[in-house]
């Protein structure tokens, strides 16, 4: 890894390369119906660190599970090509590329099989990918990774209902874990634990990531959470990224509406500070029906004629955003040609 | 903080009664469910020692003692407690041989139909649409038909036998276990912990049986327990009509059919097998319905 050093900033190479990801889906249809065509994903593009957190934002159904579906091999994208350490991720490579991308979901009730001992949980991967491994070096490494998780060995023999959410989740992460992969999926991996709890995950996955030198795309709809967590920020709606840079900028200086939008609806832990609380009109249109030009126009208070009938790029230097009429400093967009 | 936490589900472990005794606790509850298991119990005990605490031979004919009453009415005696059949065999030896054959029945039935639904719901589960609908169509087809005489069509073509009625009740009781496990399956494959082994690289036979059929398993053996009944009524029935087990053999629902000229007459060569019947299926439903309880976790207070 010697051309690394050049890359400055970044200081590593990236792990996994995307480029204009879509996933769409047919709904519908019946025996006669013409199917319809759900936009879950558009044109994404984004990289991963070892090492760096990037963090997806958006309400639900801009299609930040459907990401997570991409990214772990579940689903395959309908355009786009997706490369994990440098080997296209095409269905053919799923199966080698198995190991290296692993997820943790949301709920941690219904993410470990109720049937298996946690020790069987942890040891299922190395079963499957390295059937030649000895059951006893499995063992020893099932048992040194709940030790890394924050669990004690005698939790080895116990079922998954015996154990809170946030141990769970720990569970969760070290069954992610056990086959040393190089990129974490972490699908809103705290939004269903207590907030007490969710500080001692987050700094366990912080934690981990500096010792193992992993990826993370951390999808979330917590802004706080992500605040804690990210390097970089990428804002969906309705299956595009509408703003995308480090962290501190998006906080900082938002450009695009919907993220100001977003970040005016974090509660702040500060009675003083002046409240500019930005509330939209109306749902997220269904992503059956994406509305022509910028999705975002018929619930932003800055639509002008433009934004309905032209979709704005997104672009920039280090923080990009789609959006003719920008916030802050930000440059406008340019079109985006018919598609 | 750690440490308090595991502190914390120290003791809820401590609470927690192992997965038996909790069953146990909530099988309780339901007093008939209770009873019919001891009948069970006792049932289970009878066909497994019948020739050695029957009297006589279930086949033996004692001619010239013919169609003796039970012992508490005029004319009975103990050497055959509970009388005589028309050919002189003993109906007591008789019908705990019975018990042999229907528990054989049951057993043998259960475990045919219950592993080829199984198989065929979890593949119904895990295959695309197209073979879905075609093995649930399939199974509808079976359902459409009233259960008795499709198993009736099905030993007429086969010939009549027990062997041949077991085949047949198994056939006509598949398409239940087969619903049960789809529509299971299809429950669980929507959960994360799935997803989680297909990102482990899990392949279609491990997912099938080894992460989701454990999943599956209790509203089947809810199921295997209630057709274990049903199971031995329709053996009975098809012996009745004499499509099933034949003659001499002490089947409960041959001995109806061989005694109903009697009835009038001598009331105890019908009546006694078909409470046999009744008592054995009346007590195995009873422990269904509690084992269904106790093993819904819908209807679980904690």
């Amino acid at each position: 890894m010697s051309a690394v050093t050049t890359d400055a900033p970044t200081s590593t190479a990236p792990v996994v390369t995307a480029r204009g990801l879509t996933r769409h889906y047919e709904v519908g249809g019946g025996l006669f119906g013409k199917p319809k065509v759900v936009r879950a994903l558009s044109d994404l593009d984004f990289e991963l660190t070892p090492g760096r957190t990037l963090a997806v934002v958006g309400e639900s159904g801009c299609g930040k599970s459907t990401l997570a579906r991409v990214v772990t091999l579940i689903e395959e994208p309908t355009r786009g090509e997706m490369s994990i350490s440098g080997t296209k991720a095409t269905p053919d490579a799923w199966k080698s590329l198995r190991s290296k991308v692993q997820i943790v979901f949301q709920d941690p009730y219904g993410s470990l099989n109720p049937r298996q001992r946690i020790g069987q949980i942890l040891m299922e991967p190395l079963l499957i990918n390295r059937p030649k491994m000895p059951q006893s070096e499995r063992e020893e490494k099932a048992r040194e990774m709940l030790r890394l998780v924050g669990l004690r060995p005698e939790h080895f023999d116990r079922y998954p209902h015996m154990f809170s959410g946030g141990q769970r989740q720990r569970i969760a992460i070290g069954r992610a874990l056990m086959l040393e992969p190089e990129v974490l999926v972490l699908d809103e991996p705290v939004s269903a634990l207590d907030v007490s709890i969710q500080s001692s995950v987050l700094n366990l996955l912080i934690d981990l990531q500096e010792r193992m030198q992993l990826a993370y795309l951390f999808i979330s709809h917590d802004l706080s959470v992500v605040r804690h967590v990210a390097d970089e920020v990428k804002v969906m709606y309705l299956g595009r990224a509408v703003e995308t840079g480090p962290k501190d900028m998006i906080f900082d200086n938002p450009q695009h509406p919907y993220t100001k939008a977003l970040l005016s609806a974090t509660p702040r832990a500060d009675p003083e500070a002046a409240k500019e609380r930005i509330k939209l009109e109306g749902e997220l249109p269904s992503p059956l029906a994406v509305p022509p030009g910028c999705a975002f126009a018929p619930r932003c208070w800055k639509a002008q004629d433009k934004c309905r009938a032209a979709r704005p790029l997104l672009d920039g230097a280090t923080q990009k955003s789609a959006c003719f009429f920008p916030e802050g400093e930000g440059k406008p967009s340019a079109e985006a040609p018919e598609s | 903080m750690d440490h308090a936490l595991s502190k914390e589900v120290e003791t809820q472990v401590e609470q927690r009664p192992g997965r038996l005794r909790e069953f146990w606790f909530y099988f309780r509850e339901n007093r008939g469910a209770v009873f019919g298991f001891w009948v069970f119990v006792v049932f289970v005990i009878i066909a497994a020692t019948a020739p050695w605490i029957a009297p006589h031979d279930p086949t033996q004919q004692f001619r010239e003692f013919a169609l003796i009453p039970p012992v508490w009415q005029e004319g009975g005696n103990w050497t055959f407690p509970l009388g005589t059949d028309p050919l002189g065999r003993d109906m007591l030896s008789r019908l705990l041989n019975g018990a042999r054959y229907s528990f054989f029945v049951g057993i043998v039935v259960v475990v045919v139909a219950a592993s080829g639904g199984i198989l065929l719901g979890l593949l119904a589960g895990f295959s695309p649409k197209w073979l879905d609908a075609l093995i649930m169509r399939l199974m509808d087809i079976i359902l459409a038909f009233p259960s008795l005489l499709l198993a009736l069509v099905l030993v007429a073509i086969l010939g009549p036998s027990l062997t041949n009625a077991m085949i047949a009740i198994a056939i006509v009781l598949q398409p239940h276990y087969v619903r049960l496990t789809r529509a299971s399956v299809i429950g669980e494959l929507g959960k994360d912990y799935v997803t989680s082994a297909r990102v482990a690289g899990a392949g279609l036979w491990r997912l099938m049986f080894v992460t989701v059929l454990p999943n599956c398993l209790a509203p089947i053996i809810v199921q295997a327990a209630l057709s274990f009944s049903t199971a031995i009524l329709d053996a009975a029935a098809l012996g009745f009509l004499g499509m099933g087990a034949q003659p001499p053999t002490p089947e409960w629902g041959t001995m109806l059919a061989e005694a109903r000229e009697f009835i009038l007459r001598a009331w105890w060569v019908v009546t006694l097998p078909g409470l046999a019947i009744l008592v054995t299926v009346l007590a195995i439903n009873l422990m269904g319905d509690g084992l269904r309880d106790a093993l819904d976790p819908k209807l679980k207070r904690s």
